[in-house]
């Protein structure tokens, strides 16, 4: 299969991207890892007339730890992350989700900033970085800009990227001293979407009272949801709580039926996945 | 379209060429150099059919663009044998007759010369993992985790006569 002819530039540094995207606008694309667009020009479902390659740019894949947090290079690539000993301790969410997306190779490939990018609902790095109050960096003609994870997601492959803004990283806040963090997630066989994931954090205090608490999901809706979980802070962490929890995102999903399983389903695996997903949150924070 | 010109060290070998951005990098490796080695399986990111070495990591060559290997290193299936010796991975498949039809094959072996020198004592169930993007319709399995099991051991021996 062949994608539709196209025009193909690969900038040196992120400035000269930024001004072929101005040139080009919605005519151009983003290429990062490919994983996910290359197929969708092959299919013929995207057709862009140019495409913009920034695996050439230097100085975009990194994970650097700081006081504040950590900050993850758009074109760090899906298996540094998986394997990467910093994020499977500190923000295990992160690690759980990596080692979920499609398999191996393409996680060779892949990449952070395109998972985050690409808008489909079913991309699970969005929902871990909403329940993890991530902030993103975009570089534009006009600068550069933070956009909150949660802020991020519009619609269906609809993001909150101008048409020449880059995302150029990610930054993840340090947790909390107590705090835990999962990403549960149903699929059908290796490499294929979630047919519904959960992305939880929680922190709590001496008393085990939660102080914050993020809830994301995965493919239950036209884009990732945030669960409004503000009514539960100072609530104790346990079954009870989190079978609050587990409501809420049972109302929040908006699910489909479509081949992966009807709508009914997955709503109550929102439900569930979400009561899992924070059981093992403050199993983590417990050292169990 | 204009054409891009291209340079990139095929199997040892350095390799020149014009290519129009859309071609995919696999069939640039069957259809411009002749290395049919690498089979085209389902075209859409799924079987692992596909796999090369792109400098050092296994990746599925239906999913990048020749233009992207410009620069870099390519390692094919033709590229292990050498001197007319088999790599052990080849020689692992071989004995433990890891293969029925044979059409994964190249692809497994390709992501097992990645897998295996990242982790080269590997347990069955990370061996499991490790090939996981790769599918077999024939077999259960069974025989080419047991190939890449004598793999290791092969590797590993060869190691230590050094």
């Amino acid at each position: 299969m062949y994608p539709a002819p196209f025009e193909y530039f690969a900038p040196k540094s992120l400035d000269e991207a930024i001004s072929l995207l101005e040139k080009y606008k919605e005519e151009a694309k983003v290429i990062a890892g490919g994983q996910s667009l290359t197929i969708l020009m092959k299919l013929r479902l995207a057709r862009p007339k140019y495409l913009i390659d920034l695996n050439k740019i230097p100085g975009l894949e990194y994970i650097i730890e700081s006081n504040e947090g950590i900050k993850i290079g758009a074109m760090t690539r899906m298996n540094d992350i998986a394997e990467n000993e910093l994020i499977r301790k500190t923000y295990p969410i992160i690690h759980d989700a990596a080692i979920n997306i499609a398999d191996p190779l393409v996680r060779n490939m892949g990449t952070i900033g395109g998972n985050l990018c690409h808008g489909d609902p079913g991309n699970d790095m969005p929902s871990v970085m909403i329940a993890l109050n991530a902030v993103y960096t975009v570089k534009g003609t006009r600068g550069e800009r933070k956009i909150k994870a949660e802020d991020f997601y519009i619609d269906t492959f609809q993001t909150a990227l101008e048409p020449d803004e880059i995302l150029t990283e990610v930054f993840v806040p340090k947790p909390e001293p107590k705090n835990g963090s999962a990403y549960e997630k149903i699929k059908r066989r290796v490499g294929d979407f979630a047919v519904a994931a959960v992305g939880a954090s929680i922190s709590v205090d001496e008393n085990l009272r939660i102080k914050k608490i993020g809830i994301a999901l995965t493919s239950l809706g036209p884009k990732v949801l945030k669960v409004d979980t503000s009514g539960l802070i100072g609530s104790v962490a346990n079954e009870d709580t989190f079978e609050k929890v587990g409501e809420l995102s049972y109302k929040t999903a908006q699910p489909s039926s479509d081949i992966r399983g009807p709508a009914e389903y997955k709503r109550d695996m929102a439900k569930a996945l979400t009561i899992r997903a924070l059981r093992l949150s403050l199993n983590r924070i417990l050292g169990k | 379209m204009p054409k891009h010109h291209i340079s990139l060290v095929v199997n040892g070998k350095k390799v020149e060429a014009d290519v129009e951005p859309r071609m995919l990098l696999v069939h640039f490796i069957r259809d411009v150099l002749g290395l049919t080695g690498t089979h085209v399986g389902c075209d859409t990111t799924n079987c692992g059919a596909c796999t090369v070495i792109l400098d050092g990591k296994a990746v599925k060559s239906c999913s990048l663009f020749a233009v992207q290997a410009d620069g870099k290193e390519l390692l094919t299936i033709e590229g292990l044998a050498k001197d007319g010796q088999l790599h052990p991975i080849q020689q692992a498949f071989w004995e433990k007759h890891g293969l029925q039809c044979g059409y994964c094959t190249p692809g497994m072996i390709m992501t097992s010369y990645w897998f295996l020198r990242k982790n080269p004592n590997p347990t069955e169930e990370e061996i499991r993992n490790a090939i996981s993007g790769n599918l077999c319709r024939c077999t259960g399995y069974v025989k080419i985790v047991e190939a890449i099991q004598y793999a290791a051991k092969l590797m590993q021996s060869k190691e230590l006569k050094k």
